[in-house]
């Protein structure tokens, strides 16, 4: 007969098998902290912010971003990010979208091979670098030759590298979704003799579509999220007034208004000028919030679905 | 044609058959859906090509005169003069606390969730949509958090905006990335190698050690690498962590810093000082050289570690 | 064989019973052993969730005999044997009701450390599953794990396993070469060697033979007749003439549907010595099974 203690194992074992389990999910629980985190600095910030203009909500309307004059218009930050992304996406949305039906459906796997990397590769150019080339090439090159702009820094041209910058992730969450649409559909579509154009446009596209819906909100809080070239290239240097939502127009983003919080060697740290720092943050973390969870959710049912 | 009799509607399919089968199939939509994609597909490429020659094409006389003085010479505001060496030094600094502090915290979350918690219970899912959901939160907020919990309330810890607090901040933006990719390693394990080693009496940590972890390093390794690259190329949150990006004395982990994303930021707007020969926009694209080559290089490793390895298990 | 790593054997006289209750029942002989069963079974119903897969199993395993569960797909058969070495504990919702014993140990005891179970009951899979390491790190990793280290002690376990494995002719000159380089049937005696290594007390198989060929099946086969003095030996097969070649008592389980669901719940019919399940079962549904009148 065998004792319990027999079955025990050994106590060398069972205290390193009790203490890798506590440090596995120590680090986990680390990462629920971490949001905990972000939404307190956030919201304390935030709240410490609107005290200090003493809940006076007229000055978030005033027309124009002036932090260090008190004027906090957000309708001028948010039209900002809303032309900006809108840009972003007519750039992102049809060619991230083209990359991705091209080479899911029509690029011999040789083509493949070369181009997937390629995409790869320019997921990941760091956004400094995109704001550069707006500055040097995009907004000088491109937009103020054909747009004639009233300034060469607008929201058109940081619009257009912000696209640039998240054509990637349409493409590669719309890959995806493409991708999990079962090769059993296209087989019957070409069974009963449609073409390709039927098939990827009757077919195909309208079975994937949920996870392309995803593909373009994901896209959209990265443009919305995004920060170093609404800042170089917006047009403006941390304050202006409401210029309108014209895309050749300056604009300020509301990430570019929350560098400039901080930026700057005047820094009133402590004073609304910088403390807008988190109200600003809780919006945009709320608008980007949003928009991630209903691309995920979607992504889920995608999942789900085959 | 009437198909009427058998013996005339016989010929007559064929003829039709026949017929149709050779027709030269004018699929004008398709023709211009297909060349549409092919366009999309070109025109990506063209502007990955253009930005690659703007930055290669203003940086390249720019590091022709300068040499390698541009990697150790500090900032300074003449750009004939000035280097990255305070930037390389910022990044380098980040990338070494990135290495130690978010790699293994998020190897070790991802075992958790994978090999330790139960997947059917509520909280597991939630830490893990969570973590998903942290990923996606644009860096700038990062920036935030870390201002605040690195810079100022761990400041005895950080000495205040400092490498110290900015490569803490960096590890906080990363281990979202290193927790999924890990997790797509670690489930890609087949669990055969687990029975394999439960079935003879080892642990979990045991199983983990011996199993798991080896067959999913390249995996992991890819997801390390690539968070790697990312934590190198971001400026945001390095901004609001108190970044400089004017004039820099020294160069110490005590005090303030720099790095270079940021160099390439305030560089890039800067107007060309009277007298000098070359203009601040070209060192901004000699930084941007440096910053690729070394994102590009870890980019590029990452995706031939995946390709090669998954070579290798297909292989077995 | 009573080195260290053999504690099947517990011969201890007189210990007191201490004050934390850990120690039970203490004397035995080593000479009693084998009339007790390895394994007693008492109204074992093992559940997913709601669903309960299988039902009222009772019934003792005896020691160093070859057991078989034979019975249509479905039934339940590995689902009680992944009880008896707690590897159902990786199934998340997977629980079990009545009492298992080991020996005399509930095994679903909270006391009871299932890596120290399956450290003592051993398990070989449906398919062949060595590490990608050598042939010598895949024998030798268990007792690794027990704490050997010195060189000589694990070559001679090695070579000893491989021995008992029926594979150490084939691989000698080749030990440290990849595992995964053998052919099935190799690969599954490595499996079997590897679970020997840490000389357990019962080893556990799961459909072991369904992967190979039948030259290889006939080799395992033959080895599981030579090692049944050495260790109890539970076999899950589909193929009703292994069961009846190899093995010495038979439990048969079938499915019934389940009222409360659409799926069906496994069920043990009867459990006899194998000669009698297969020329004189006492339930029909056995007779029917065995005589090939539903599979």
């Amino acid at each position: 007969m065998l004792t319990y203690s027999d079955l025990q194992g050994s106590r060398r074992q069972r205290r390193a098998e009790a203490i890798s389990r506590r440090l596995f999910q120590g680090a986990a629980l680390a990462t629920v902290l971490v949001s905990f985190l972000i939404l307190f600095v956030l919201f304390r910030g935030a709240v410490n912010f609107l005290s200090l203009i003493n809940w006076d909500l007229s000055l978030l309307s005033d027309n124009g971003w002036f932090p260090r004059r008190e004027r906090f218009d957000l309708r001028t930050i948010f039209v900002g990010s809303v032309v900006m992304g809108s840009v972003a996406m007519v750039v992102a949305g049809p060619l991230g979208l083209g990359v991705a039906i091209y080479l899911s459906e029509y690029a011999p796997a040789r083509v493949r091979r070369i181009v997937k990397p390629v995409i790869e590769v320019l997921a990941g150019i760091p956004s400094v670098i995109v704001g550069y080339f707006v500055l040097r090439f995009i907004a000088p090159e491109i937009v103020s030759p054909v747009f004639n702009p009233a300034t060469q820094n607008n929201m058109l041209a940081a619009g257009i590298g912000i696209g640039v910058l998240v054509i990637p992730i349409m493409a590669s969450v719309s890959e995806d979704a493409l991708a999990a649409v079962p090769n059993s559909l296209r087989e019957a579509s070409y069974g009963i003799g449609a073409r390709k154009f039927d098939t990827v446009v009757s077919a195909v596209l309208p079975a994937a579509v949920s996870g392309l819906v995803a593909a373009f909100i994901i896209a959209v809080s990265r443009a919305i999220g995004e920060t170093m070239v609404a800042t170089m290239a917006g047009g403006f240097d941390g304050a202006g007034l409401f210029e309108g939502a014209y895309p050749t127009n300056r604009g300020l983003t509301m990430t570019a208004a929350m560098t400039n919080a901080v930026g700057g060697t005047d820094q009133d740290v402590g004073g609304p000028s910088f403390e807008v720092l988190y109200f600003v943050g809780v919006l945009l973390f709320g608008l980007t919030l949003i928009l991630n969870v209903v691309g995920n959710r979607v992504v889920n049912r995608v999942r789900e679905k085959y | 044609m009437a198909l009427t009799t058998p013996a005339a509607s016989g010929e007559d399919a064929r003829k039709i058959i026949v017929a149709s089968l050779h027709r030269r199939d004018r699929d004008v939509r398709g023709v211009i859906l297909a060349s549409l994609l092919l366009a999309a597909t070109v025109a990506t490429l063209v502007v990955l090509v253009t930005l690659l020659a703007q930055v290669v094409g203003e940086s390249a006389p720019y590091l022709a005169d300068r040499g390698t003085e541009f990697l150790t010479t500090p900032i300074g505001s003449d750009p004939d003069k000035i280097g990255i060496w305070s930037g390389l030094y910022g990044s380098i600094g980040i990338g070494i606390i990135v290495l130690i502090v978010a790699i293994p915290m998020g190897i070790a979350a991802a075992i958790y969730l994978e090999e330790y918690a139960d997947q059917t219970r509520r909280s597991t899912q939630f830490i893990l949509v969570n973590i998903r959901n942290l990923a996606g939160v644009p860096a700038v907020i990062y920036g935030v958090l870390g201002f605040i919990i690195f810079v100022k309330w761990l400041a005895p810890l950080t000495s205040g905006d400092t490498v110290i607090a900015a490569g803490l901040t960096m590890s906080v933006l990363v281990v979202p990335i290193v927790v999924i990719t890990s997790i797509e390693a670690i489930r890609a394990v087949p669990q055969g190698l687990r029975d394999g080693g439960y079935g003879v009496g080892a642990s979990r940590w045991e199983v983990v050690r011996d199993h798991v972890l080896p067959y999913a390093a390249p995996g992991i390794l890819t997801g390390t690498v690539l968070s790697l690259a990312r934590a190198l190329g971001e400026a945001a949150p390095l901004i609001i962590v108190g970044a400089i990006t004017g004039f820099l004395p020294e160069t110490t982990l005590t005090e303030k810093f720099t790095a270079v994303p940021i160099l390439i930021y305030r560089w890039s707007g800067q107007p060309q000082p009277p007298g000098s020969e070359f203009s601040f926009t070209a060192a901004a694209a000699g930084a941007g050289i440096v910053l690729l080559v070394l994102v590009l290089f870890f980019n590029a490793s990452a995706i031939y570690l995946r390709n090669r390895f998954e070579k290798v298990r297909v292989g077995q | 064989m009573t080195d260290k790593f053999d504690s099947r054997v517990i011969v201890d006289s007189g210990t007191s019973i201490s004050d934390d209750g850990m120690k039970e029942q203490i004397r035995v002989n080593s000479s009693q052993i084998d009339t007790t069963p390895v394994f007693d079974l008492d109204d074992v119903s093992v559940f997913y969730g709601d669903f309960r897969a299988v039902r009222d199993v009772s019934l003792p395993i005896q020691s160093r005999e070859i057991t078989a569960f034979i019975g249509p797909s479905g039934c339940g058969k590995t689902t009680v044997l992944r009880c008896l070495n707690r590897m159902n504990d990786f199934i998340a919702t997977a629980r079990v009701e009545g009492v298992i014993r080991y020996r005399g140990a509930d095994m679903y005891d909270s006391r009871v450390n299932s890596t120290e179970v399956r450290r003592r009951i051993g398990m070989v899979f449906q398919k062949p599953n060595p590490f990608p390491k050598s042939i010598f790190d895949n024998v030798a990793y268990g007792p690794r794990l027990m704490g050997m280290k010195k060189k000589a002690e694990l070559e001679e376990v090695v070579e000893r396993s491989l021995r008992g494995a029926a594979l150490w002719d084939e691989v000698k000159d080749r030990l440290k070469e990849s595992g995964l380089g053998l052919s099935g049937g190799q690969q599954q005696r490595l499996c079997i060697a590897r679970a020997v290594a840490v000389e357990p007390d019962v080893i556990l198989m799961d459909e072991p033979c369904s992967a190979l060929d039948p030259i290889a099946t006939a080799r395992i086969e033959e080895l599981m007749q030579e090692i049944k003095d050495r260790y109890t030996i539970v076999i899950v097969t589909h193929n009703m003439q292994q069961a009846a070649r190899v093995s010495d008592r038979t439990a048969f389980f079938t499915t019934e549907v389940n009222d409360a669901s659409d799926r069906r719940t496994g069920v043990l019919v009867e459990f006899n010595p194998t000669e009698k399940i297969f020329s004189n079962p006492d339930d029909e549904r056995t007779e029917q099974y065995v005589t090939g009148r539903f599979g």
